[in-house]
């Protein structure tokens, strides 16, 4: 008995910073309407910085002193973030916003290792809580009692600032209806920044406060904002309460879990999650969210199928490629093919997001999916390669069966954060299931078949399917299901009113979708031999997301594009530099900031400009007068 | 006319949202063929009545008949499965697609072939999208983007797209709001010629008292949920209390000067 109370008290310890945390994000995005993908990254500076003070100043004063001046100082690097960034994107939609901030985290990963180098760190222990506490025989430190007392006294003073102050007050309100506030008469800027501010500040002391329970190293960020994107989706975005309620249901979750499934006791958050979402969509203190915002100025050109022309220099273009092996290298090939297989994942996402307006945080789950299925049929049933190359993609397909179900009830930044959880959930499946998944070493040898061992065979094998995989999609965004997709992402309700199932359908496009990203991953196992979780992980989900985004979200052929420069440059620049996410990470921060079309689109607009406009034929022609 | 069965009767219709009551009560019927206008100042609660007559909100309270079957708790899309069109106050269109391929997308649904991963839907129901369009006048704009259209054209746009099921009630909510005097006397009238035309059932709603007039065989008017008055066109415009509500809105049967209010 004694060892489960132990456990709980554990759990609800943990809860505290992730409190911490997830409140940040509930009151920016209750202001802002920003999800602040690099509330993770704060929350990591505030456990570094945290460190190095209370390293240099030492006695309770250095530690506690250290711990607040950490936060305030992350807090001002916040206040710098929201002026510089964050200013230029308020209006711009969800999407761009999500992406920006992740841009943001990977430069903040770089930049940690940079400065505090790479090994984990170790913290001292806090100044008066050092020892433990007798429990009937087990030990509970007496830091985590702090801890779980600290919760609900910072819920408390949230409270009262939000009740008692003018600040307060206009927080509220602004949450409430924007528009009203700035009526109002208030500086709407110096709001936003102080919100911001604030939001920071929590997520930093939540890091901060971690240093003696935990080492400090430079993959908390993508950790914690998993579990607060969980938080949240359960609690209700913008709700503090419900962060309150969620994060303790989380960590006791996590706590009890490895208790009824040792293996994979992520299981169970998931099936909260799903029954909670079932339950209430908008979590159980949110509210629903309006219509997700598309930004003006995005071109609205009717999308057309390529002409005779277009489809010629794709043929030409496929042809060209083809004939690489004649010249190029091994290792040319090899980046050929992973370029090629790139394609097929950039695409998929593409039909999804901009075809259907499901922008998914987790699409990788499906690439993933799809490379374990090839690697068990192939380790494990002995298949030979062309079954498992047809077989495989049926497990990303099962995976986006039931993953997409759920997702789909919700839409924008609840579509986004419950498609990344549900990838992270796979993700943990695939990391701790060793016994089936091999964890962290992953699945070995799995070797193409003599006929496509070769880089040139194999590299044709790729370009071919990827080909194949392009022209059915594009056939599909053309065909009645791909209109009917696009009808429910351009008006839900015009599309409700003349009998399309959006559900139905999107849950369709999820699993198209998922599969075609499955048949990336099936290569892609093949390619590199081996699998192992990073092909789940959030930065691939993320690299395909900006394929796309590079490459133009509002237009039909940007994923191939983006996907080829994309893949190219960062394959360039991991060869060439250390700090490879630093740079990537401001290319994501610039093309969401300075080209939001993409190439793509960038190019279409060049070439309408060139082209003088048809005259619109029978301009003229009215009511009663029509012939 | 009198003795037609009803097309659609609606009975103590009832909706609240949290703490605003915004209908009360409304019962009405609608005969094949009738023209329905029902008219009320802002925030009456029409838009709200046409929403729990397609399923896209649900009724607190109340039953709807659609052409004998009980649809009050159906969805958008069976109700419309039985041949109801419906056009929107703020337009619903699909600003990415053409003029004509706004169209084929509804006529694709009502051939129930949009799970059709294959065939190209640009040449999908050419002729029919034409026809649609040709029936509203807007034959020389099939190949326009939708995304450009003056806000008037949209308004004839939704209009064929309701037609496209072949419906035997037409809801339109705010049909002309938005449109130049003409336009709005032209619509109206295409809209009850199509209607005597094929026997469909329309109720409309509209601030513009010169079209109401003209067109509607028979006026209901709602005021804070609740309907004041109902009954033909004469007898309306004599009723003294729909007259008190409207001069004390301030609202002389013209509202003109509402066009920029709902664009
Ligand atoms: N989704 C909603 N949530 C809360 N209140 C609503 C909602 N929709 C409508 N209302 C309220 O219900 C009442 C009726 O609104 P409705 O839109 O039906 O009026 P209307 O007669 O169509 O007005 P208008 O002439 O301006 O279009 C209004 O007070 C409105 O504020
Ligand atoms: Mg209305």
């Amino acid at each position: 008995m004694a060892f489960y109370v132990v456990q709980f008290l554990t759990g609800l310890a943990s809860a505290a910073s992730l409190f911490l945390v997830a409140s940040g994000l509930s009151i920016i995005f209750g202001v802002t309407r920003i999800v602040n993908f690099a509330h993770g990254a704060f929350y990591m500076l505030g456990a570094y910085v945290a460190f190095t003070l209370t390293e240099r100043f030492s006695g309770a004063i250095g530690f506690w002193g250290g711990v607040v001046a950490a936060a305030l100082i992350v807090a001002a690097l916040g206040v710098l973030v929201e002026m510089v960034l964050l200013r230029r994107i308020y209006h711009a939609p969800e999407l761009f916003q999500l992406l920006a901030t992740f841009g943001l985290t990977l430069m903040v990963e770089d930049l940690v290792v940079l400065i505090w180098g790479p090994s984990d760190l170790l913290g001292r222990r806090a100044p008066g809580f050092k020892g433990a506490v007798d429990f009937f025989g087990q030990n509970v430190p007496s830091y985590d009692l702090f801890l779980i007392g600290l919760g609900p006294v910072v819920l408390g003073a949230l409270w009262l600032i939000f009740q008692r102050t003018r600040w307060g007050v206009l927080v509220r309100a602004a949450t409430q209806d924007r528009d009203m506030v700035a009526a109002l008469g208030v500086n709407q800027k110096w709001l936003f920044t102080s919100v911001f501010a604030l939001g920071v500040f929590l997520a930093a002391v939540g890091g901060a406060l971690q240093i003696p329970r935990d080492a400090v190293h430079h993959a908390m960020d993508l950790r914690i904002i998993v579990d607060v994107f969980v938080v949240v989706v359960i609690g209700g975005l913008g709700s503090i309460i419900g962060a309150f309620v969620a994060a303790v249901l989380v960590s006791e979750l996590n706590a009890f879990g490895i208790l009824i499934f040792p293996k994979i006791s992520i299981i169970l958050l998931f099936l909260v999650m799903a029954a909670v979402l079932i339950v209430r969509p908008w979590g159980l203190f949110g509210k629903p969210e309006v219509t997700a915002r598309r930004t003006p100025g995005l071109t609205v050109n009717p999308w057309r199928p390529l002409s005779s022309k277009g489809r010629l220099a794709a043929v030409t273009a496929l042809l060209l490629a083809a004939t690489l092996p004649l010249f190029a290298g091994n290792y040319a090939l090899t980046v050929g093919s992973e370029i090629a297989i790139f394609v097929i994942f950039a695409a998929s996402l593409h039909f999804m997001m901009s075809v259907g307006g499901l922008a998914s945080f987790g699409h990788a789950a499906y690439f993933g999916l799809g490379a374990y299925g090839v690697a068990f049929l192939a380790k494990m049933a002995g298949l030979p390669m062309i079954t498992c190359l047809l077989l495989g993609p049926a497990l990303a397909l099962a995976g986006a069966a039931l993953f997409g179900f759920f997702a789909v009830q919700l839409s924008g930044v609840y579509f986004a954060m419950l498609t990344l959880a549900f990838a992270q959930i796979v993700w943990s499946i695939a990391f701790q299931w060793v016994e089936v998944t091999g964890g962290d070493n992953g699945i070995l040898g799995v070797w193409p078949e003599k006929w496509a061992a070769s880089p040139s065979h194999f590299y044709w094998l790729a370009i071919g399917v990827a080909a194949l995989a392009v022209a059915v999609l594009r056939n599909i965004v053309f065909s009645p299901f791909g209109y009917a997709l696009r009808a429910t992402r351009d008006s839900p309700r015009r599309s409700d009113a003349i009998g399309i199932d959006g559900k139905l359908i999107q849950w369709t496009a999820f699993v198209i979708a998922g599969t075609f990203a499955g048949i990336a991953g099936a290569l892609f196992a093949y390619l590199k031999g081996s699998v192992f979780p990073d092909s789940l992980g959030i930065s691939l989900s993320v690299d395909a997301l900006v394929m796309v985004l590079l490459g133009g979200v509002e237009t039909v052929s940007g994923a191939v594009v983006g996907a080829i420069v994309y893949k190219a440059l960062s394959i360039f620049l991991v060869s060439q530099t250390d700090l490879s996410k630093l740079i990537l990470g401001g290319v994501i921060v610039l093309v969401v900031i300075a080209l939001p079309k993409g190439i793509v689109g960038v190019l279409e607009t060049i070439r309408q400009r060139r082209r003088p406009r048809p005259e619109p034929p029978l301009l003229a022609s009215r009511i009663g007068t029509a012939e | 006319m009198s003795t037609a069965p009803n097309l659609l009767s609606v009975v103590d219709l009832d909706k609240s949202y949290g703490g605003v009551h915004a209908v009360r009560g409304v019962s009405f019927a609608l005969k094949a063929g009738e023209i329905l206008a029902l008219i009320g100042p802002n925030g009456a609660g029409k838009s709200t009545c046409f929403d729990m007559l397609n399923g896209q909100t649900t009724p607190s309270a109340g039953r709807i008949n659609l052409l004998g079957q009980d649809t009050t708790y159906k969805k958008p899309r069976e109700i419309w499965r039985l041949g109801v069109g419906r056009t929107f106050q703020i337009t619903a269109t699909f600003p990415t697609m053409t003029v004509r391929e706004n169209i084929q997308v509804a006529l694709a649904s009502y051939g129930r072939r949009l799970f059709n991963f294959w065939a190209s839907m640009p040449r999908l129901a050419q002729q029919e999208a034409r026809d649609l369009l040709e029936r509203v006048g807007m034959a020389g704009y099939a190949e326009r983007p939708c995304g450009e259209l003056a806000y008037g054209d949209l308004k004839r746009l939704e209009l064929a797209i309701a037609l496209a099921n072949q419906p035997k009630l037409l809801l339109m909510d705010e049909p002309t709001a938005g449109m130049a005097p003409r336009e709005r006397i032209e619509l109206m009238r295409l809209t009850a010629s199509i209607a005597r035309e094929k026997s469909i059932g329309v109720l409309f709603t509209e601030h513009d008292m010169d079209v109401v007039f003209e067109h509607a065989d028979r006026i209901l008017v709602l005021n804070r949920g609740t309907l004041i008055a109902e009954g033909s066109p004469q007898d309306v415009r004599r009723n003294p209390e729909v007259r008190a509500i409207y001069l004390g809105e301030g609202l002389v049967y013209d509202a003109r000067h509402r066009e920029g209010q709902s664009a």
